[in-house]
């Protein structure tokens, strides 16, 4: 049988910067098929999506090799507007609603059904025409009603639930009308269970009518209920492409993790299992926006590099900035025995934490000041080193400063100039390196660190890892170690918290199998195995 | 379906959320004002008919400044500072079709048509300047408004008579540089009042007039709102609405028609109203009504609520903004040339600086804020504003001894109503952030 | 050659390479004018001393994150305060113009730890509610300088009511600073006490900056969330910062009024606070950054400019105030071109 796809993607390579992001991936779907895209953070599901839109991030950093054809016949996409109007289509995971239109408005955004008046006409401007409301409101109920949603189109989108919205953000794409192609990125992430079953069910209804769709997710679930077909990326390479009557949910999983990295510097202290408990939380919840934790309970051992990982916007980023009192937040936390006072940053530092921000330009760094402020000036706060006291007054202690700034840079490797320079100088390892050399400086029992190897090339990568695990080797200091990369996880970590919903999905040993892994970050592992062990 | 009920509840909820004390608060501002303007028109001991003479000059002559802010308020850029620059652009036409001395009501058509592209010039650069200043563009604007005036005193003390020759003793100082600081716009057939006596009205004709108007627009929209499914608390609004009017309507045919008036009302009905600026000013309101109605006008309420989704959607940002402050500063030339023309004398260094603030302050005591502005709050403010102005230096020396107190005390009440209100609106924004 | 020349624009900053230029210029037409050039310096050096502690003041509002401190009126209001108690009081000489910061002190304090907090509650919005609060104080006060009971003859008008515009500081504190060991070179008279002064204020403010609050402060304001992380208080620093800037506007007026021989009431400080702020960027400050080295170059090169000015111009145009129009565009034009490097909130 000789089908035509709606959308295929033959091919495709994609470098930023003389790294290789996308390794010659295909994707093919039919009209009326739901295909679900699946891989981990940074597989290059979004980088795929960049290119089927014409992305300008895609041009300006050198184009891509490949080809992309709609209904057999190739095209060429060069911007998102040359998308829309070859009928691709994107459900996007923020929502791009103006609240204060109503929903047919917000339909019609900029797609406005306009009419003429005598002043429009004597200007022959377009943009000064009349917006033909009637119209406008009767396209948007048809849009609303292929979806088959109850809900009056004059109705402003303030105030209206969440799901609503999506169906909102559909009925815009569906009102386009040619789209052929439907890309859904990640859009049950912000619904209820119900709203997400309405939401599947709306689709398979699109479908039905012939568009073909694209269906990014991590619920492997909701693929199994909803796709037809399953790619899988991973590092940039097609992994696999399924059938979904020819897979089940743990071959999925096991696709998406894989084994890339060896277990490397883990043989030591296998006996070490009854250590004590140096931070006990209990029903942790941290308010913050898009890494929302929602009760966890975790404890953490002295002396050991617990790894946390899990995909992102699960919460595993809001653990450790919850720890340290960065966003909102309530439950217990014990230190040592000790209740650790919450929402008090200050307090948290005292009592022997540091942090290693995620955001290392935005948290992490005095960008414009020099290499030996930013060491220093944490301590500096909490426990008044660096200082020379003349009563009430108090003067910083240059030599001092200079002294220990330089000490760190030879002990980590900082290559700069000297401890002069600014950091908004310095590459992103050494930026890296000069959080953990403040981390240091407050000399802390626990480290926590989150992402410490985003955005810095391989080398560095290697060096800031053993550099914790030299810590924790020599210092006996306790490491939490917050990241993205399961591998960098597995490769230092004694025990790997998944964090998924914002709640522990479970804990395992650096070693477990990649099953267990994928079913852990896709939040099935309990659904599944959690089954098997009854 | 599964959250049918809850969108009910969030409609409901909108339906009851009118209370008393939610309308007090957020009408704290034009409140606390009508309370001031009561007592000050009580205090100040002032005849009736001088102030209502005076609220009807000045609702003709500065209504018009203070609607040309409206539309930038809609493309979300906040208050426009910048109107001064148009109102320069107004001073300039005036000065060179005074030296060109044409007359009378061509004269006035003629600076009209010299102010246009000025100021579309001037409100382009404006516009140019505040995108790329974005988040900072009213104090950028306000600032912008000094530096022009900087530019144009340069214009005119200097540039004029030094490089650009001028031989016009009327115009020019005596030693031959730069315009006198004041241009007398009654002499020789000048421009003042030209507008203002086309057409004038008795007041309570204007009254009944207004009375009809209001009745006609309360009945458009509830006949309009009866074919929609519209709420009770909209229907009773334009049912209020259309009450007052017929209230106006009444007292204006009473009083038009019989004899025995009190006194002073009798003095009032003699009072004419300029309806020629009138309708000018009523023009304008319809303007603004219907350029929303257009596309460029649901550009600029995209833009004004959301620039990011606005620019995803495909809309050019940058330059409907442009194109936004460019209409305030020509509306805001056009604003100067109505209140010059009825002042009667340019005062060629200080007419256009303080009106910026005065017709900011209007606006705001109307209860506009910096996200929202309606031609309601604009006239509204104009009224209460000015009415303060009138009776405030009266009033404060009928209470204190001394008039200077009630000079200042309404520059404090300007510029303070400046301040709270952007002081208030960044607090609601900040607290916003933090919830999210 | 063109390579050197772009990274001297870049080291020095275009607005400050044009503004630099123009003052050396002008020194020169002054020259060719025929104007005495010991008294260009003369000016030249009082005004840059008679400023310096009012240019200062934005030095701790930059660096605690509030940006350019509009608000200046405020501190200068305080100050006034200190002057009239301190005269009303009957003091003279040194000690009067002693009294009169120790007493604007304490108003200064209060009314930045308050006007510190408003400013915590609208962040991003600082500077445009900064000047709109600050004018309507102004005016507030002018209010109070017609109703408050001060009886000095010297001071209130002889008839009539309230404080009068300009009040001469001949018989109180005029000069002290000026006059206090002062000496001439080559006919340019140099105001040892005055320049002293503000490099004493200078110094305090530098020694500030280093101490361990003074390092918090700045750590807030260059990066907020960097500071939070550390276990700053962010608010608290800001606060200090808003403060530490009131109280030197406070002493600032102070030396100004007594160098300029006069206290001026009333709306005259209403503006003062954009001169103040324009000086600081011109001298190279952002509105995020700030440095005592900014305040030192930006008077020098503002104030020094205008007064070769306000001559120049007179003799290029008699009788016209083309140097206040000069004003107003470096001015306006300096802040200006700030603004438009502020990354735009979007």
């Amino acid at each position: 049988m000789l089908q035509k796809y709606a959308l295929e993607m033959k091919n495709i390579d994609k470098e930023y910067f003389g790294n290789k992001v996308l390794k010659g991936v295909d994707l093919k779907v039919k009209p009326g098929e739901i295909h679900a895209l699946l891989g981990e953070n940074g597989a290059g599901k979004s980088t795929l999506m960049n290119i089927l839109f014409g992305m300008p991030v895609i041009h300006s950093t050198g184009g891509f090799s490949g080809e992309v054809s709609m209904d057999g016949k190739k095209i060429e996409i060069k911007s998102p507007d040359e998308a829309m109007e070859k009928g691709i289509g994107m459900v996007h995971q923020e929502f791009m609603l103006v609240p204060g239109f109503t929903i047919a408005e917000n339909i019609k955004l900029n797609r406005e059904v306009l009419k003429y008046n005598p002043i429009s006409n004597a200007f022959k401007k377009d943009s000064l025409r009349f917006l033909d409301y009637k119209k406008m409101n009767k396209d948007a109920r048809k849009a609303l009603d292929t979806l088959g949603i109850d809900i009056d189109e004059w109705v402003k989108v303030a105030g209206l639930p969440v799901g609503y919205m999506q169906f909102v953000e559909i009925a815009r794409e569906i009102d386009k009308s040619n789209v052929k192609v439907l890309v859904f990125d990640e859009p049950t992430a912000v619904l209820t269970e119900s709203e997400a079953k309405t939401l599947i069910k709306a689709m398979k209804k699109l479908a039905q009518s012939g568009i073909a769709i694209l269906f990014i997710t991590h619920r492997l679930d909701e693929v199994m209920d909803a796709a037809d077909n399953i790619t899988i990326l991973r590092d940039g390479e097609l992994v696999a492409t399924r059938k979904k009557e020819e897979t089940n949910v743990l071959e999925i999983a096991e696709l998406m993790v894989g084994r890339k990295v060896e277990v490397t510097n883990k043989a030591k202290k296998e006996e070490q299992e009854s250590q004590e408990t140096i931070i006990s939380i209990k029903n942790l919840n941290v308010d913050m926006p898009g890494e929302e934790v929602k009760g966890i309970n975790l404890d953490i051992k002295k002396g050991e590099i617990l790894g946390i990982g899990g995909l992102a916007g699960q919460g595993k980023i809001g653990i450790a900035n919850g720890l340290m009192g960065l966003y909102k937040t309530t439950g217990d936390i014990e230190f040592k025995g000790e209740k650790l006072k919450l929402n008090d940053t200050r307090s948290v530092l005292n009592k022997g934490l540091a942090f290693v921000s995620e955001d290392r330009k935005g948290v992490g760094l005095l960008l414009d000041s020099s290499i030996q402020q930013n060491i220093v000036i944490t301590a500096m706060q909490i426990k008044e080193s660096f200082l020379k006291k003349y009563g009430i007054f108090s003067q910083l202690d240059k030599k001092g400063i200079v002294n220990h700034a330089v000490s760190m840079i030879k002990k980590l490797d900082i290559r700069c100039t000297g401890p002069l320079q600014a950091t908004r100088r310095l590459s992103g390892g050494n930026q890296q390196k000069v959080c953990i050399a403040r981390a240091l400086t407050l000399e802390p029992e626990v480290l926590l660190v989150s992402e410490p190897t985003r955005g810095i090339d391989i080398g560095a990568k290697k060096l800031v890892l053993d550099l914790l695990v030299q810590l924790n080797d020599e210092l006996g200091m306790t490491v939490v170690i917050t990241s993205s990369e399961l591998a960098e996880l597995r490769s230092i970590s004694d025990r790997i918290a998944i964090i998924a919903e914002g709640k522990v999905e479970g804990i395992l040993k650096p070693d477990a199998s990649d099953a267990d892994f994928g079913l852990m970050m896709a939040g099935e592992y309990n659904k599944l195995r959690g089954k098997e062990a009854i | 379906m599964a959250d049918v009920n809850n969108l009910e509840a969030v409609q409901e909820n909108k339906e009851k959320s009118f209370d008393i004390k939610d309308f007090l608060i957020n009408n704290m501002v034009t409140i606390l004002f009508m309370i001031l303007c009561i007592a000050g028109v009580y205090f100040s001991k002032l005849p009736m008919f001088f102030i209502v003479n005076e609220i009807m000059t000045r609702l003709t002559r500065n209504s018009f400044l203070v609607l040309a802010l409206i539309i930038p308020v809609l493309a979300g850029m906040g208050l426009n500072f910048s109107i001064t620059i148009g109102a320069m652009a107004a001073q300039i036409s005036i000065i060179a079709v005074t030296h060109w001395q044409v007359q009378g009501i061509w004269g006035f058509l003629l600076c009209a048509v010299l102010t246009v592209p000025i100021a579309m010039l001037f409100g382009n650069l404006v516009g140019r300047l505040l995108n790329k200043t974005k988040g900072q563009e009213m104090i950028a604007s306000m600032i912008a408004g000094f530096f022009a005036n900087g530019l144009y005193q340069f214009l005119f003390l200097f540039l004029v008579g030094k490089i650009i020759p001028v031989n016009n003793p009327v115009l020019i100082l005596d030693n031959g540089v730069g315009v006198r600081n004041t241009v007398d716009l009654s002499r020789n057939n000048g421009i003042k009042y030209v507008l203002d006596n086309i057409w004038k009205v008795p007041i309570f004709h204007f009254v009944i007039f207004t009375g009809l108007l209001i009745i006609a627009y309360g009945l458009y929209r509830m006949y309009r709102e009866s074919k929609s499914k519209a709420t009770k608390v909209s229907k009773a609004k334009y049912i209020i609405i259309s009450i007052v009017g017929l209230v106006i309507l009444a007292f204006g045919i009473v009083v038009n028609s019989s004899n025995e008036l009190s006194q002073t009302l009798k003095m009032i009905s003699n009072l004419k109203l300029s309806a020629g600026t009138g309708l000018v000013v009523l023009a304008l309101c319809l303007f603004n009504v219907l350029i929303v109605k257009t596309k460029l006008g649901q550009d600029f309420r995209t833009v004004g609520q959301s620039k990011h989704i606005a620019s995803v959607s495909g809309i050019n940002v940058n330059k409907v903004r442009v194109i936004a402050i460019t209409i305030s500063t020509v509306l805001a030339g056009l604003g100067q040339l109505i209140f010059l023309q009825n002042i009667g004398t340019l005062n060629t260094y200080g007419s256009h600086v303080q009106i910026a603030t005065f017709a900011i302050a209007a606006i705001l005591v109307g209860g506009a804020s910096v996200s929202k502005a309606t031609i309601g709050q604009a006239l509204l403010g104009v009224l209460l504003f000015h009415t303060l102005f009138i009776v405030s230096p009266k009033a404060a020396k009928e209470l204190f001894g001394d008039a200077q107190i009630g000079e200042f005390f309404r520059s404090f009440l300007a510029y303070g109503v400046i301040g709270v209100s952007l002081g208030l609106h960044a607090w609601k924004k900040t607290l916003k952030a933090m919830r999210k | 050659m063109t390579e050197s020349i772009k990274t001297i624009t870049k080291k020095v900053g275009l607005p400050r390479l044009i503004i630099s230029s123009f003052f050396v210029f002008l020194i020169i037409a002054s020259i060719g004018l025929g104007l005495p050039l010991d008294r260009t310096l003369t000016n030249i050096i009082r005004r840059f001393g008679m400023f310096g502690v009012l240019v200062l003041a934005m030095v701790p509002a930059i660096q605690c994150g509030i940006g350019p401190n509009f608000a200046l009126p405020l501190g200068i209001i305080c100050g006034i305060l200190g002057e009239i108690i301190s005269i009303e009081f009957g003091f003279v000489g040194f000690t009067a113009f002693i009294v009169a910061i120790l007493i604007s002190i304490p108003f200064a304090t209060i009314i930045g730890v308050g006007y510190g907090n408003l400013l915590n509650k609208i962040k991003g919005s600082e500077m445009l509610v900064a000047a709109y609060a600050a004018l309507s104080v102004v005016y507030f006060m002018c209010i109070m300088w017609v109703t408050l009971p001060f009886k000095h003859p010297q001071m209130i008008w002889p008839i009539g009511k309230g404080l009068r515009v300009t009040i001469a500081l001949e018989a109180f504190f005029g000069y002290v600073l000026n006059d206090f060991a002062d000496f001439s070179i080559a006919g340019v008279h140099i105001p040892t006490g005055l320049l002293m002064f503000f490099l004493l204020c200078c110094f305090v403010v530098w020694l500030y900056t280093r101490s361990k609050t003074g390092m918090a402060m700045k750590a807030a304001g260059d990066n907020p969330k960097f500071a939070l992380a550390s276990g700053i208080n962010v608010d608290r620093s800001r606060i200090i910062g808003t403060t530490l800037s009131t109280i030197l506007g406070a002493v600032g007026i102070i030396v100004y009024h007594q160098s300029y021989g006069y206290i001026q009431l009333y709306d005259a400080p209403q503006y003062m606070g954009f001169a103040t702020v324009a000086a600081v960027l011109i001298g190279g400050a952002t509105a995020r950054k700030a440095k005592i080295s900014h305040v030192l170059l930006g008077v020098l090169l503002f104030q020094g400019l205008l007064a070769v000015a306000l001559p120049v111009a007179n003799e290029v145009v008699k009788g016209s105030n083309l140097a206040e129009v000069l004003r107003m565009v470096i001015q306006n034009g300096i802040i200006l071109y700030a603004l438009t490097q502020v990354v735009g909130g979007e």
